[in-house]
């Protein structure tokens, strides 16, 4: 059916940030930041119709500079924020912010109107998430799974956890700590790990992963060396408490159990260049995706060390049902940890990917190009998991 | 002639067919077919005339010379078959025959006329003879009977005194018989005395039925009891002797021959017997067991197994041999107990040798080994037939075939060991400083040296290991070592088993990667990946061919086909090779991202220079270049256009670049960016950074190339540049340009990367004012 095919958009310009919308669990919505240096930023609200195989696109402006990351609030759609840079005179300044975007978007049932830009709207600046100079942040990262008042920024080499109060509009300073060390060390990514009542967050800086401790602000693991190279990003699996996934410059994907820092679970080798983004599905977390500067896209099965090593488990209801017990108890055929598919859509190198909050079977990539594709996971699979 | 002397016999002149004294002449067959008439005359078989051709049917009434011949048949047949000029020939034919005949003939008759007379003169004196003798006849038989009267009244006469003397001899006999009764227990404690046990062990057996049987008279009653006194007397002393053991075990078995006969009881006897031989056996096992002790200087194995395969071997044959001698009416059950008997020492004895052999593991003499295991194997081979219930040969066989087995397992390792060794070499010559002016042995002359060293040590290995089924050891005709120990054990266990694992090995180079801090030196991966290669090639398919030859293979079990292997060294190689280029390309790309990540690009000065790290970039690349070619060929390069000299020159003024990238500097139409450099890539191929290589200098060049500017490409972009920094990209791409195309198989390739490179930065500059080409140009040529 070719509702399998992928849907590309194009944006204007060059594109390195994407986010879903995360409190949104309805529609199928992502946002996109750009980076351009000579024109206005903008940030693209794409939304999805599942049914029509139809994006609808909205934009906002976003003045202040290139957007280098995005994070959508868990709790309020409106709330995203950004992190970004801003270049004044042989100078550029990193910044982190958080937004609102305008009442009407937040849902998307807006009907966009003309492609013309002269109607883009503009965020509405909540705080800035400044800490004095820095000269990078790399990320902006909510809190899983809570009000939508706690944000932790990983600019330099400090970890900052901040409380937003009064509806957003202040941010104030709960907690840092910092990495000690010879060199300039510098944050790459980081995480808010879903897990232990959300007190954890992993970093990745050069070829280290370290997990933190929300309420003391201090180190809990360190897994040094994870990667040959540079780590690009890393990713909590959703349903098991001590995995996570890594992605760096050495081409592979590992994934962790962290009570065992000394050695990866599984690697992956699949990429021909640097890794730059990896995502565990939120439900299945078997289905892994990656995304890659040989402009590739990757669909990974990784049931070996998946919460459902075994398939899908029978619900208690389903046991009243003889007739389903009966077909379930036919030892299904166990799937290999394997490739699902490589998606070659993209002609730049793709900088990051994610699926979406609302539907479960599909996922955004972005190129630099500024390219967005949106695919699904293949049909046969998605049936093999659920039933 | 043979026919003469029947001639003379009674059918005197009746030979029709013979012929003629003067015609020898003529041919053996009509002298043939004339010896068949006359032996058809004196009634000789027919088998017997065998020599006659065999196309003449004896019987065919047609055969003119034949016995059965029929005139009528004949003519008839003539007459019948043959035209007329035929019947005319062989009517002169017959004619002439006939007449022959006549004439042969009459020659006959006159030349034996004389022949005739005097044979009758002859017959008539013969007649006068026999009357003469005839009368002397008779008187012999007058004489004859009166002779045989005589005789006949002489053996009347003599008749009586021959009975008496008949009876005197009886009663002689048996006083002698009592004498030697009456004398025996005397005699007895004599030869008890004197130490001849066998003669008294005779004496008694010879009385003993006798003495039985009258034992009812009082006179034998009473020497019966002294000689029973005496024989048990003697069992003692023979017991004592046997109990003693002092002496050697021929004489043990005597004693135990000498106390059968005095019916001693067997069993008793038999269970002694043992106890006995077991005693001197533990004796040399024990020493045995002290030879090899804990203290170091034990003997050779050689000399080791010499001493058991003489003390304790030779013994357990002796008492078997002796046992089986002794106690064959036993039965089964004496043959059981010894089975019993012979297993239990054995299993100690073999339990010694393995542990002496054990100590042998490690040594690295073969030849003495195997010299030593056929002496034990030799050894025991005789026993082994006088004691097949006991399985002792076969024991023995299967402690060959497991040392055996352990020397394979041994070699192995020790190839893995050389094989490690020889990295270790290399590893050190690669790492010793490099005296100015001295240069160090070549990488060439380095794999050159661990190929041949290798090659010898499996070469010293096969004929260490070859020993085993040399044919003069007396095990090597066993169906382990003619089978499973050439085809499973040498071919798929040593060699096979060595090459997985030295390509194992060269693998786990590949797995450790530069997390560990990159420990493997790349010359190592590069040396790795050709000796691989030269194995894929020629190598392993020789090292089999020479395994097969020498080990001539009789399993039919399957054996690793050269292909596979083969195919496993090529992935290996090209692993190998594959994480060379992975790692030297590693290196230079941290030298790209170091020197990208760490410059202020916005504030920096106009470039003046090429920056030093491209020119370190371009010197790397050369100094890769060299040592690949040490070891690679060059490699197919694509067909260059014709002024791939001056491309360099063009690269910011061709209406392509100036297309690629220019429109970006127009406020207009952002689209157009992405637009055109979409369009652009459509028309050229998808870059695969980190792919697989091909065995030659140019594909491994190029992939460290790629690799290298990838990596720079993604650098710059993460980047914000000013319009100085825009222009020292500028300088800098071309500068690679100008030096890096040369060490890839597509220029096109390189011009690619570069070209987005600068487009890269151009987009990550706020303010982008590209340099004059020309300008770059001499900043390049300068620097």
């Amino acid at each position: 059916m070719e509702d399998d095919a992928p849907v590309i958009y194009g944006l204007e310009f060059q594109a390195r940030a994407l986010t879903p919308q995360t409190a949104e669990t309805d529609a199928i919505r992502f946002l996109v930041g750009t980076q351009s240096l000579k024109y206005d930023n903008q940030i693209h609200i794409i939304d999805f119709d599942d049914e029509n195989n139809i994006i609808n696109k909205n934009v906002l402006l976003h003045q202040v500079g290139e957007i280098w990351h995005i994070s959508a609030s868990p709790a309020d759609k409106g709330v995203l924020a950004t992190c970004y840079n801003k270049t004044s005179d042989s100078r550029v300044l990193a910044c982190a912010a958080v937004w609102r975007m305008p009442k009407e978007l937040e849902s998307g049932n807006h009907e966009s109107p003309d492609d013309s830009a002269s109607t883009a709207q503009t965020l509405e600046l909540l705080c800035h998430l400044d800490n004095g100079a820095q000269s990078s942040v790399a990320c902006v990262t909510w809190e899983p799974m809570g009000d939508g008042k706690r944000v932790i920024s990983l600019a330099d080499n400090r970890i900052l956890l901040w409380d937003l109060q009064e509806s957003s509009s202040q941010a104030v300073l709960a907690g840092s700590a910092a990495l000690e060390g010879k060199g300039q060390l510098r944050f790459t990514s980081g995480r808010w790990g879903p897990h232990h009542n959300c007190t954890q967050v992993a970093t990745a800086s050069d070829t280290t992963l370290r997990g933190w401790d929300t309420r003391s602000m201090s180190q809990i693991y360190c897994i040094e060396n994870a990667h040959g190279q540079l780590v690009r990003d890393l990713d909590f699996n959703p349903n098991k408490q001590y995995y996570l996934a890594s992605c760096g410059d050495d081409c592979k994907v590992k994934f962790w159990d962290t009570r065992n820092v000394t050695e990866p679970v599984k690697t992956l080798e699949e990429h021909s260049h640097w890794v730059w983004s990896v995502r565990y599905n939120h439900s299945h977390d078997q289905l892994v995706l990656t995304g890659s500067s040989d402009s590739r896209v990757i669909l990974s099965n990784m049931v070996s060390i998946s919460s459902e090593p075994f398939g899908h488990l029978v619900d208690d209801d389903d046991i009243s049902d003889p007739e389903e017990h009966q077909a379930d108890e036919k030892p299904k055929e166990p799937l290999r940890d394997s490739v699902i598919a490589t998606y070659e859509e993209h002609e730049d190198s793709v900088y990051a990917v994610d699926w979406s909050s609302a539907d479960p079977w599909l996922f955004a990539s972005l190129s630099y190009d500024g390219r967005l594709v949106i695919n699904r996971v293949p049909r046969a699979l998605k049936y093999h998991i659920l039933l | 002639m043979a026919a003469a002397a029947p001639a003379t016999g009674p059918g005197l002149g009746s030979g029709p067919g013979e012929p003629p004294e003067g015609l020898e002449a003529e041919a053996p067959e009509r002298r043939r077919k004339a010896h068949g008439m006359l032996k058809l005359y004196y009634g000789l078989s027919e088998g017997e005339a065998a020599g006659r051709p065999a196309g003449s049917d004896p019987l065919d009434p047609t055969d003119l010379n034949g016995a059965h011949f029929d005139p009528e048949v004949y003519l008839d047949k003539l007459r019948r078959e043959c035209p007329l000029a035929q019947l005319m020939d062989s009517e002169t034919d017959m004619v002439r025959q006939i007449r022959a005949l006549d004439s042969d003939m009459q020659t006959l008759v006159y030349e034996n006329y004389n022949k005739f007379i005097s044979a009758t003169d002859t017959i008539r004196k013969m007649k006068n003879d026999f009357r003469k003798m005839e009368d002397e006849m008779d008187r012999l038989a007058t004489n004859m009977a009166v002779i045989t009267s005589f005789s006949a009244r002489i053996s009347a006469t003599l008749q009586d005194r021959h009975e008496r003397i008949t009876k005197l001899a009886g009663v002689h006999a048996l006083l002698r018989k009592l004498q030697f009764l009456f004398e025996l227990p005397s005699r007895l404690t004599t030869c008890v005395e004197r130490g001849a046990y066998g003669q008294a062990v005779r004496y008694q057996g010879r009385a003993r039925a006798v003495l039985q049987q009258y034992q009812h008279l009082p006179s034998f009653r009473a020497i019966q009891d002294d000689c029973q006194l005496i024989t048990a007397r003697l069992a003692q002393q023979l017991r004592q002797r046997f109990r003693e053991g002092g002496s050697g075990a021929p004489e043990q078995a005597e004693c135990v021959e000498l106390l059968l006969a005095l019916g001693e009881p067997a069993e008793e006897l038999c269970e002694e017997f043992l106890a006995h031989a077991r005693g001197r056996l533990e004796e040399e096992l024990s020493s045995l067991e002290s030879e090899l002790g804990p203290s170091p200087p034990a003997p050779d194995v050689l000399e080791f197994t010499d001493r058991g395969g003489s003390g304790f071997v030779g013994g357990l044959c002796q008492v078997a041999a002796a046992y089986q001698e002794l106690f064959a009416a036993r039965g089964p059950a004496g043959a059981e107990k010894l089975a019993v008997f012979t297993r239990e020492l054995g299993g100690r004895y073999f339990a010694l040798v393995e542990r002496r052999l054990a100590q042998e593991q490690g040594g690295s003499d073969n030849s003495l080994l195997v010299r030593a295991l056929d002496r034990f194997h030799r050894r025991l081979q005789a026993p082994g037939a006088l004691l097949a219930a006991a399985g002792l040969a076969e024991a023995a066989t299967e402690i060959v075939e497991r040392v055996a087995r352990e020397r394979l397992g041994h070699h192995l390792q020790g190839l893995r060991a050389a094989f490690l060794g020889c990295l270790t070499d290399v590893r050190q010559a690669l790492a010793a400083p490099r005296l100015a002016g001295k240069e160090g042995p070549s990488l060439a002359e380095l794999l050159a040296n661990v190929a041949s060293s290798i090659l010898s040590h499996i070469k010293s290995s096969l004929a260490a290991v070859h020993l085993f089924t040399a044919k003069e050891v007396s095990f090597s005709n066993k169906p382990y070592f003619r089978g499973e120990f050439c085809s499973q054990g040498v071919r798929e266990g040593l060699i096979v088993g060595f090459i997985r694992s030295m390509c194992q090995t060269a693998q786990s180079f590949c797995d450790s990667p530069g997390e560990k801090g990159g420990a493997t030196p790349p010359a190592l991966l590069l040396l790795l990946s050709r000796l691989c290669l030269d194995y894929e090639t020629a190598t392993i398919s020789y090292i089999l061919t020479l395994t097969d030859e020498q080990f001539l293979v009789q399993d039919q079990s399957p054996v690793t086909p050269v292909s596979s292997l083969c195919a496993d060294a090529r992935e290996t190689a090209r692993r190998l090779l594959t994480h060379y280029v992975k790692v030297q390309g590693l290196v230079i790309s941290q030298m790209l991202r170091k020197s990208v990540e760490t410059r202020d690009w916005l504030s920096t000065l106009e470039p003046r220079n090429v920056r030093a790290v491209m020119k370190r970039v371009v010197e790397d690349t050369t100094a890769i270049d060299v040592q690949v070619g040490l070891l690679y060929e060059e490699g197919v390069r694509k067909a260059q256009s014709s002024d791939s000299s001056k491309r360099t020159f063009s690269v910011y003024s061709s209406s392509r670049q100036q297309g690629r990238y220019a429109p970006s500097y127009t406020p207009s139409a952002p689209m157009d960016t992405n637009l055109l450099s979409n369009i652009q890539k459509l028309f050229s191929e998808r870059i695969d950074v980190f792919s697989p290589v091909e065995f030659n200098k140019v594909s491994v060049l190029t992939g460290i190339i790629k690799i290298s500017l990838k990596t720079l490409l993604e650098c710059v972009r993460l980047r914000t540049f000013g319009r100085f920094g825009l222009q020292q990209v500028q300088v800098d791409c071309h500068f690679l340009q100008l030096y890096l195309w040369r060490f890839v198989a597509d220029e096109e390739l390189v011009h690619l990367l570069l070209d987005e490179v600068v487009a890269s930065a151009a987009l990550r500059c706020p303010d982008p004012v590209p340099m004059e080409p020309s300008v770059v140009e001499v900043i390049c040529e300068r620097g």
